[in-house]
């Protein structure tokens, strides 16, 4: 079956490392696509190739973690030893709540600070708000930028539910913390009379009645006792995310969108190609992993015919078993330029580079080194 | 065939207990290789009777092993024999709709596809916010305040402070599918498929209980949420896992599994998802699997078939075979780990053509061919 040929501009990954204006290297993607071992991989590299990197992993798999020398939570760099690098390469895992507590802790004065951090909603918005952990290595982010002096940062995101969400993050959270509706809900006795209630009409004293019949008196007490304290520092959180939304918009920056070659995933891809344009924000192009190149010029038809004849034969078990191997693998690699080429119709502008799966999964740094040789087509 | 030896040598490694001893696990591990009935020719309990009386069936697995698929897969299976099953998804994703080749579908039951025999399948894309605000009608009359109070999010505020809340009124609402009945009694749905959050995120979601513990504790939705834990921990519900034979999927799987045990939820069975063929020669593919092929016995086969490769293709066909042979060597191990379980083990292949509708319906006669009822 032959497929329409689009040939999109190859992603040239040693000329983004070495660029020395490249200075933050954002991993996206939906999950299960190897977003976090791309981010290692492509830190490693750059370390190797003589830059000061340091990569912020958000979940990365026990042995690949180990393998970097992350087996506690630290929230702040390590250096992971590297033989002969000329640069250097230094990792992280994202704790959240931490990076949450350092936050208060810098915006707001001591008493306020613990006012905050002792609230019970506070627990509830740093660990289970579904936007927190994008919003906080998107913080962490900004911390590497203005403090550790790195040539590169390369930055995992959080396997979020739809790969946008740590874009969104930030906003969601204002949205619930700028004290607006907790105020309408923490005085229901008011709603429907005057102010800001009288515009929503008297179903919003309904829903705040109905809501607090659901979550109960406390929590709703304990939220808008949060929401008072944290005023004082919301301005400090919100000019913070301002900053780092200007940061992803600079030059410096590059997303790299991660991608398998299977629909969800290309479609996820897509959206954020078409979203990262809306925003204006710079995209290095698309790393398509796992892929599985045919290795041998011989077509699939006509290695399964052949096959065939040896079944018939019967006593060419081992040459059968490799030409019926080799057609299944030219059918999978068929299926995964035609998903390609769905994308490269719609997308022909942007640059991509196919990485060809590794047999087993990668967990040291050998693994995470051939990845590298992979992603830069070495 | 080939394949049969592999999937064959999976098998006998750890069936070796003495008779008697570890009856249990031992009655699991019978099931779990009834499993293979497709490939070998014993009729296959792999899907047990408990699971046959399920009418909850939640599909969970971790991102990018196809749960979406294979859950419909599975609501496609059970409808076959003239059931009508509802497909439920919770995560405004659309999944379904885009598996079916149909528009995205709104907050209602809408009819997919009729199944041989008479039977129907029906999807339900549930919206947290469109279940509260129904919720709430049932209790309160916001009239048009509804739609304002959607705009100021004001639900997604509600949501926010207390995140149990979200979970508790999907699964409310899922509940209500399952338990619905018409005039004379009979439930409007055989069997529910939901194509759960992933496994990182399917206890919390599961476990209403915990949940309700932040939230009122009387009211209404106190007494909802009751019902539903236990549907839930009742023997009408069953949590499979959907894995693929890779470290990382099956890591996890063994940890919901671990989970679900904990939180007294009951694991169903694995589906093992892309399953694909094993083509090597047992005695081949261990050495494949350590770089060694017999380059002049695989040419003389080639020339047999009468082909005359040159030196480029015989190196590549034996890169593509080592390669083979590693992932085959990995894979068992991964199936192996997978058995730790002890659970039911299905399997669905992998489709180089890619999943279309009519391939979900030949998913699903694999299902029913390894038991599924």
């Amino acid at each position: 079956m032959s497929t329409p040929r689009v040939r999109p501009p190859g992603l040239d990954i040693d000329e983004l490392l070495d660029d020395g204006d490249t200075r933050v290297v954002v991993c996206c993607g939906s999950g299960g696509v190897g977003k976090t071992t791309t981010a290692a991989a492509l830190a490693l590299r750059a370390a190797e190739r003589g830059r000061r990197t340091v990569v912020l992993t958000i979940d990365p798999a026990r042995r690949l973690a180990q393998s970097l020398g992350l087996r506690q939570l630290g929230n702040h760099p390590r250096r992971v030893a590297l033989d002969d690098a000329p640069g250097e390469l230094h990792a992280m895992m994202l704790d959240m709540r931490r990076t949450f507590d350092e936050m208060v802790l810098a915006h707001a004065g001591p008493e306020r600070a613990q006012q905050i951090l002792t609230n019970p909603f506070y627990q509830t918005i740093s660990t289970s708000f579904s936007g927190t952990q994008e919003y906080m290595a998107m913080e962490k982010l900004a911390q590497l930028a203005t403090e550790g002096g790195w040539d590169l940062i390369v930055v995992d995101t959080p396997p979020s539910r739809s790969a946008l969400d740590f874009l969104d993050a930030p906003q969601r959270l204002s949205t619930v913390l700028d004290g607006k509706i907790i105020r309408l809900l923490s005085a229901p006795a008011r709603a429907g009379g005057r102010g800001i209630a009288r515009l929503v009409s008297t179903g919003f004293g309904l829903f705040a009645k109905a809501v607090s019949t659901i979550v109960g008196g406390q929590l709703l007490a304990d939220a808008s006792a949060f929401v008072q304290a944290f005023d004082s520092v919301f301005g400090g959180f919100r000019e913070r995310a301002r900053a780092t939304y200007r940061l992803l918009r600079s030059p410096g920056t590059a997303f790299v969108v991660v991608a398998a070659p299977e629909p969800d995933a290309l479609r996820e891809a897509a959206y954020f190609v078409d979203r990262l344009a809306t925003e204006q924000m710079p995209l290095a192009g698309l790393v398509l992993n796992r892929t599985h190149p045919v290795l041998a010029g011989l077509s699939g038809a006509g290695a399964q015919a052949a096959a065939d004849t040896l079944t018939e034969r019967g006593d060419a078990a081992l040459a059968e078993a490799v030409l019926r191997l080799h057609a299944d693998r030219v059918a999978v690699a068929e299926r995964e330029k035609r998903l390609l080429a769905g994308f490269t119709t719609a997308h022909p502008e942007v640059p991509l580079i196919g990485v060809p799966a590794l047999p087993t999964d990668v967990h040291d740094i050998a693994g995470l080194r051939e990845i590298g040789h992979r992603l830069a087509g070495t | 065939m080939v394949c049969d030896e592999l999937l064959v040598s999976r098998v006998v490694g750890d069936i070796g207990w003495p008779p008697g001893d570890r009856p249990h696990a031992a009655n699991r591990a019978r099931r779990r290789h009834a499993a293979y009935a497709g490939h070998v020719t014993t009729p296959s309990p792999g899907w047990t009777d408990e699971l046959a009386r399920a009418r909850l069936h939640v599909v969970t697995g971790k991102g990018g092993t196809g749960k979406t698929t294979a859950g419909a897969a599975l609501a496609l299976a059970l409808a076959h024999g003239g059931r009508r099953v509802l497909l439920i998804e919770v995560e405004g994703r659309q999944g379904i709709a885009q598996l079916f080749g149909l528009p995205p579908l709104p907050y209602s039951e809408e009819h997919v596809t009729n199944v041989p025999g008479g039977g129907e399948l029906r999807a339900l894309a549930v919206d947290a916010e469109a279940a509260l605000l129904e919720y709430l009608s049932m209790f309160y009359s916001l009239g048009f305040a509804g739609r304002t109070l959607r705009r100021m999010g004001a639900i997604e505020f509600a949501t926010t402070l207390a995140p149990g809340l979200r979970d508790v009124l999907l699964t409310g609402k899922v509940k209500e599918c399952v338990t619905r009945t018409d005039a004379r009694g009979r439930h409007a749905y055989d069997a529910v498929v939901l194509d759960a959050p992933p496994t990182g995120r399917v206890v919390k979601f599961l476990d209403v209980t915990k949940a309700m513990a932040d939230l009122a504790k009387v009211g209404p939705i106190r007494e909802q949420s009751d019902g539903v834990v236990r549907l839930l921990h009742s023997g009408d519900t069953a949590v499979h896992l959907v894995a693929l034979l890779e470290e990382l999927p099956v890591r996890e799987t063994l940890e919901a599994v671990e989970d679900l045990d904990s939180a007294e939820l009951r694991p169903g069975a694995v589906l093992v998802n892309r399953v694909r063929p094993v083509r090597l020669p047992v005695a081949v593919a261990d050495g494949a699997a350590t770089g060694r092929v017999e380059t002049d016995e695989l040419m003389a086969g080639l020339r047999a078939a009468g082909l005359t490769p040159s030196p480029a293709v015989v190196e590549g066909l034996v890169d593509e075979t080592v390669e083979h042979a590693i992932r085959v060597r990995s894979e068992r191990q991964a199936m192996d780990q997978l058995a730790g379980a002890d659970l039911p083990v299905l399997e669905l292949p992998d489709r180089a053509d890619g999943i279309g509708p009519g391939a979900l319906h030949e998913l699903a006669e694999l299902l029913i061919e390894q038991g599924v009822r």
